[in-house]
């Protein structure tokens, strides 16, 4: 068996194991090896052909390519180590087990593991639409990925499921390239991605966008050959009465991401429930004190430049650990209070310093107080005038000496 | 002509009602800060946006390179633009911010690689 030493180990070469490695070995690990499955680094970003990312990190709107282009500099600047092309079976403590084509099986024994990981996409069974099951039925990043890197159309009349983003961006690129968008159908009654999305990828070509409307049934043999879309009550069930067909030959699916972390579960890490990634501390740390966690895998992100500054604090805590510098403190559990989904680390070890809190909401809602407390007492409050749980928001408080920590946003 | 723009500057998205004629403005409305009334302005008169897209590429993995306009094209070339980068025939390796087409369509804005392809 082929056996590999290092002092951090990070499970994949997206932005977040990009990020996270860069910073391990900024912060002195001497040997960091990134795994990657795919023969390239960059991850989903090589997809992602559109512009808007870095706006944040490097103020500057940037490309996908462009913007993992920048960490794969500073990556081999450091002197940060890939082994590519290799799956990832198992992750223990100290342990990391690949597959690589070339060297067959491949222990890599690591002081700290980083996961990497990243979400994947909701599909069709996950949301059981009914109907046939002909050719032309995709999740808009099996299309992006198909159409951005591959070079094959994925099709001509197409409608697309779920107003999140990468369903938004593929209505412009389909646009584009010669396709006929005839509408994006969401079940929700608000927007699942960002205003600015709508506008640059719907409304800039007129592509309709239907809020609280489903596909109720997909028709077609070989090939799609149509939709049926209904509005939906508040109960989110279709209304009989406005069945409507629409003739396509392509669906796609923008109808959620959800971190893919059968690694994660297998190493018997703590999983959050709403999340369904690893629990974690300030420090990106999980149930394991040794493997860390950052990016999509943790919890799905709207921003790269959050995944680059969260996978930032996992890489250097994960070689402050190789380096026995980071010890294990009791953490205390950060609650979700009124209309907060979750908040992320869900666990804080009070201590010295700031610590940055993730969160979204439940619902949209306008006027709104954010508050985060130990109790009675307030630790940060900020005043919003709108909240939309396709934009995280963030809370940066003090933590040393806390006893309670929750996260509330109300209406002022 | 009259016209409602959603801001994009932040996450608020106003919604901004412009009237004017020819591209010049006689009222602007419902902006609440100085970058989203130039945001409405700028997209009254003259909507621009970044264009991205692939052009195809020989001698490399994949059959692709990611590109883009430098800087923002106007809105009403998009599909120009298009068509021109569509006619690129490539060979790796390509860098970069390499400029594929200068001053694509007239609009004084290049094309160049998002990528590096080796």
């Amino acid at each position: 068996m082929y056996e590999i030493k290092c002092n951090v180990c990070v499970v994949g070469g997206g932005p977040a194991g990009l990020a996270a490695a860069v910073a391990a070995k900024k912060e002195g690990a001497e040997k960091v090896l990134i795994v990657e499955r795919d023969e390239s680094l960059g991850g989903i970003l090589q997809q992602c052909i559109h512009p808007g990312f870095g706006l944040k990190l490097f103020n500057e709107e940037l490309t996908g390519p462009e913007y993992f282009g920048r960490f794969i500099d500073e990556a081999e600047k450091a002197g940060v180590e890939t082994l590519l092309g290799s799956m990832v079976l198992e992750v223990s403590e100290n342990l990391v087990t690949c597959i690589n084509s070339e060297y067959g099986v491949c222990e890599i024994s690591a002081d700290a593991v980083v996961l990497a990981m990243g979400c994947r996409e909701r599909t069709r069974a996950n949301i059981v639409i009914p109907g046939t099951r002909p050719a032309g039925v995709y999740t808009a990043g099996t299309a992006q990925r198909l159409m951005n890197r591959q070079n094959e159309m994925v099709g001509k009349k197409v409608v697309i499921l779920g107003s999140g983003d990468i369903g938004m961006i593929m209505a412009r690129r389909l646009t584009l390239e010669g396709a006929k968008v005839e509408a994006v159908v969401e079940i929700m009654d608000f927007l699942a991605g960002l205003t600015r999305n709508r506008v640059q990828c719907l409304d800039d070509f007129g592509i309709p966008l239907l809020l609280s409307h489903t596909v109720v049934d997909i028709k077609g043999n070989d090939r799609v050959e149509g939709v049926v879309i209904a509005e939906v009550d508040e109960k989110k069930k279709p209304i009989e009465s406005t069945k409507k067909f629409i003739e396509c030959d392509t669906l796609l699916l923008s109808v959620g991401l959800i971190p893919e972390n059968e690694l994660t579960n297998n190493a018997g890490i703590k999983i959050s429930p709403v999340t369904k990634g690893p629990e974690v501390n300030q420090f990106m740390q999980t149930s394991i004190p040794s493997v860390f966690a950052c990016g999509n895998v943790v919890h799905v992100n709207d921003l790269v430049d959050n995944v680059s500054a969260e996978s930032a604090t996992a890489g250097k805590n994960a070689a402050l650990f190789a380096a026995g510098k980071l010890e294990k403190k009791d953490a205390i559990k950060v609650e979700a209070g009124e209309n907060v989904r979750y908040v992320c680390p869900q666990n804080v070890v009070p201590c010295d310093g700031k610590v940055d809190l993730y969160f979204r909401v439940m619902k949209p809602n306008k006027n709104v107080k954010i508050t985060v407390c130990d109790g009675e007492n307030v630790l940060f409050s900020r005043k919003a005038i709108k909240v939309n749980p396709g934009e995280m928001e963030k809370a940066t408080v003090a933590v040393d000496g806390i006893s309670a920590l929750t996260v509330a946003v109300k209406e002022v | 002509m009259k016209k409602d723009i959603i801001c994009t500057v932040c996450p608020m998205g106003c919604v901004i009602t412009v009237e004017g004629e020819n591209g010049k403005i006689d009222s602007i409305e419902g902006y609440t800060c100085p970058r989203g009334k130039n945001y409405a302005e700028n997209e009254f008169v003259s909507p621009v946006r970044i264009l991205t897209s692939t052009a195809k590429i020989s001698g490399a993995k994949t059959p692709l390179v990611a590109v883009r306009s430098k800087t923002p094209v106007p809105k009403d070339k998009l599909f120009d633009c298009m068509a021109e980068i569509r006619k690129l025939e490539l060979t790796a390796p390509v860098k970069r911010g390499d400029v594929l087409i200068a001053d694509v369509c007239g609009t004084g804005v290049d094309i160049v690689s998002s990528a590096d392809v080796k």
